[in-house]
């Protein structure tokens, strides 16, 4: 069979999202023309406004750092089988319980400070994804229902918590939390208008990849991954995997709320629940669940968002049309799906006779 | 849209090659087109400027800024309380050329406006809220209206049409803002005949249209027949009001269009006006006073026209009344006035001028109001 064979899987993987991508953006050129727009006007666009100048790069950057938390906590999960899609629940949960650490740790030295912070949104976060991982494995509950559904109730619950227990009295038309000071605020990386969250959710990518491809650990997750059944045979843990795993992605989704407050909003209030978690599924399915893969997918997509407002002022199109073009994308990613694999297949099906 | 662009999407359209360099040439040309033609002014909105709302409210106000010569007017609509303002700002300023900012919604100020405004120093920020205080950025400033008059002249109407007595309100947060509204409201309406109640509906969220609808239904399952209501888009509330036969006041625009029979009269913003006088100003190169605030008298606050519904006697109260307040020194909360659990708000003789800082911390409902704040 030769080399071809072997390099041709390496290279559809990589090649597919792309090729969704392209395939995406082709389907949504159709929906402008028929809209008589000019699609070549809006790439031009994203291009401008997402990566063209210097001031591109900080509005797109500005975006990245809650994409890489959020396609984490819905990769890590999804190579164990799991599709938990309710990220959104743990950042704004996560948000909240770094804010309101931060207001009774005004005090401490700043490193102590942060460390408890960061460490009581990744808990929070944990507990929460956790649990879906754990009513999956004790309960059968399917997990991304459950997660769904756990995301309204965190929703609903932080807004009932910063109105009520944790409501700074000095803000009376917004309700927020006690704000933070100034030291306990994450800044911006040097020379860069993107904050520390931003190389923070690319660390925990490499590392998220190193844990699932080289170690025993990842192993046994992707073994569970890919069967289940086969998994329990071998005597791997497999609830405890499941439960380890969600936990994982819960806590990077908090840590997603903690930069969200400690860097961009200074307090908790209602403009955390931003549904970037959702956003997360994308980065995810783009990346193919890949950790390594979600840092350039972040970037790309955190691109496009840049590239809304222009857009809407430009070609005098809706807000919405950057979310037309992401579920284009998203649902030729989902297509590509069932013919994934296949390529190796159809290369010696077109050899053919010469086998 | 500006003509730059106008043109050269014909371009686009014509030859796709050249379009890739024409669109990366643009902004540039445009600026400095902009520049010796006038002013770019930048209106941000939080949700849909057609929502008949708050943001629909604003945009109104942009459109009377676009009739304006030597003005250039960009919009952007659904833009979150997050990095994305901020983004949207700096955007505007950067590919734009805006030099003038009007973020409209109450979250864009701290800490958006506030980290931006010091490094843009050439460009005005005027924000919707009130917020601006001491020591923020000078080329910072705030602007707002008192509507809860407005509200009260609603339930002036809503006092005179109600057969049950029974008044509802659909309200997002138990905010001040919020409170003081629902509080004018009842006491319009209390004005006309004192045995009128108003129950009170909380949502929990600025637009979320299924619990307005819910709330809506089962205000009139309580039998309330005047249904208003202070959400940002108050749509939803209105046309399921009028299908449930209520008599409806709006809030933020004029709905009228949405329930033309049962629509009375509604609180409306005058941002035209505001903003005539603000963008009027900056051309001439006058300074923006840093804190903008006023009410029914001083033309931020308007009602909309009185709907077919009215009666004659409420009609004739509702221009009395709107002629003293038009006079001066009327008052919504005035003593003897309790709360709904008992306590003393103002005693006899007392009075709060709709300015009075008091107000701005309102955390009561007043009694005849049916519902709490918690």
């Amino acid at each position: 069979m030769g080399k071809g064979s072997r390099l041709l899987p390496a290279l559809e993987t990589a090649l597919w999202p792309l090729m969704a991508l392209i395939a995406g953006g082709l389907v949504f050129s159709l929906f402008l023309l028929v809209q008589g727009k000019s699609p070549v006007e809006f790439f031009a666009l994203i291009w401008r406004a997402g990566f063209s100048t210097a001031f591109s790069w900080q509005n797109t950057l500005s975006r990245v750092s809650p994409l890489l938390f959020a396609g984490l906590c819905v990769a890590i999960p999804a190579r164990l089988g799991l599709m938990v899609i309710g990220g959104e629940g743990a950042i704004v949960l996560g948000g909240l319980a770094a804010a309101v650490t931060g207001a009774q740790v005004a005090l401490w030295p700043t490193a102590a400070g942060f460390a408890a912070m960061a460490l009581s949104a990744v808990c929070i976060g944990a507990i929460w994804i956790g649990l879906v991982g754990l009513l999956r494995v004790r309960r059968g509950v399917n997990e991304t229902i459950a997660s769904l559904l756990m995301a309204y109730i965190a929703s609903a619950l932080f807004n009932h918590l910063v109105e009520s227990v944790f409501r700074d009295p000095a803000s009376l038309n917004k309700p927020s939390t006690l704000p933070l000071v100034d030291t306990l605020r994450v800044g911006m990386m040097p020379g860069l208008q993107a904050h520390w969250g931003v190389l923070a959710g690319i660390v925990a990518c490499i590392a998220a990849w190193a844990l699932i491809d080289r170690t025993r650990l990842g192993f046994a997750a992707r073994i569970t991954g890919d069967n289940m059944r086969a998994a329990q045979v071998q005597g791997f843990n497999v609830a405890g995997l499941i439960v380890g795993f969600t936990a994982l992605a819960g806590g990077l989704a908090g840590l997603a709320g903690f930069y969200e407050v400690a860097a961009v909003h200074g307090s908790a209030n209602a403009s955390l629940i931003s549904g970037v978690g959702y956003t997360g599924i994308l980065v995810a399915f783009l990346a193919r669940h890949n950790p390594l893969a979600i840092v350039p997918v972040a970037i790309l997509l955190a691109g496009f968002e840049a590239s809304s407002g222009l857009i809407q002022r430009r070609m005098d199109l809706p807000d919405a049309t950057i979310l037309v073009f992401e579920g284009c994308v998203f649902l030729i990613v989902l297509l590509s799906e069932t013919v994934q694999g296949r390529m190796p297949a159809l290369w010696l099906a077109l050899k053919g006779p010469s086998r | 849209m500006p003509m730059k662009s106008t043109l050269s999407r014909r371009r686009f359209l014509t030859s796709t090659t050249a379009a890739f360099g024409a669109t990366a040439l643009m902004p540039f040309g445009a600026n400095m087109a902009r520049a010796a033609d006038g002013l770019t002014v930048g209106f941000i909105y939080v949700g849909p400027k057609d929502d008949y709302g708050y943001n629909q409210a604003h945009a109104e106000g942009a459109a009377a800024i676009k009739a304006m010569a030597g003005v250039t007017v960009i919009e952007e609509e659904n833009v979150p309380e997050s990095t994305d303002v901020a983004n949207t700002m700096e955007s505007m300023i950067n590919f734009d050329g805006a030099s003038l900012l009007f973020p409209t919604s109450f979250g864009y100020y701290d800490p958006f406006i506030k980290e931006l405004a010091p490094k843009n120093p050439e460009v005005r920020f005027e924000h919707c809220g009130g917020l601006w205080g001491e020591g923020d950025p000078a080329n910072a400033g705030s602007y707002f209206g008192y509507i809860g008059k407005g509200q009260y002249l609603n339930g002036i109407v809503a006092g005179h049409m109600t057969k049950t007595k029974k008044i509802g309100f659909v309200a997002a947060k138990p905010i001040p803002q919020v409170l003081n509204n629902i509080n004018s409201f009842l006491l319009g309406a209390r004005a006309v005949d004192p045995t009128i109640t108003c129950q009170v509906i909380f949502t929990g969220e600025w637009s979320l249209a299924v619990k307005e609808a819910e709330a809506t239904n089962a205000l009139a399952d309580q039998g309330a027949d005047v249904i208003t209501c202070h959400v940002d888009g108050p749509k939803v509330v209105v046309e399921t009001a009028a299908a449930r036969g209520c008599y409806v006041c709006g809030y933020h625009a004029n709905q009228s269009a949405l329930a033309p029979d049962l629509y009375l009269t509604g609180a409306e913003w005058n941002w035209a006006q505001v903003y005539t006088d603000m963008v009027t100003k900056y051309m001439a190169g006058e300074t923006i006073p840093n804190f903008v605030r006023g009410g029914l008298a001083d033309g931020f606050i308007k009602m909309s026209p009185l709907g077919p519904a009215v009666t004659e006697a409420a009609a004739a109260q509702f221009e009395a009344v709107k002629a003293e307040i038009l006079k001066g020194g009327f008052a919504v909360i005035k003593g003897p006035l309790k709360d709904n659990k008992g306590n003393v708000i103002a005693a006899e003789g007392e009075a709060f001028a709709e300015d009075d800082i008091k107000l701005e911390s309102m955390d009561y409902l007043v009694e005849g109001v049916i519902g709490s704040t918690s």
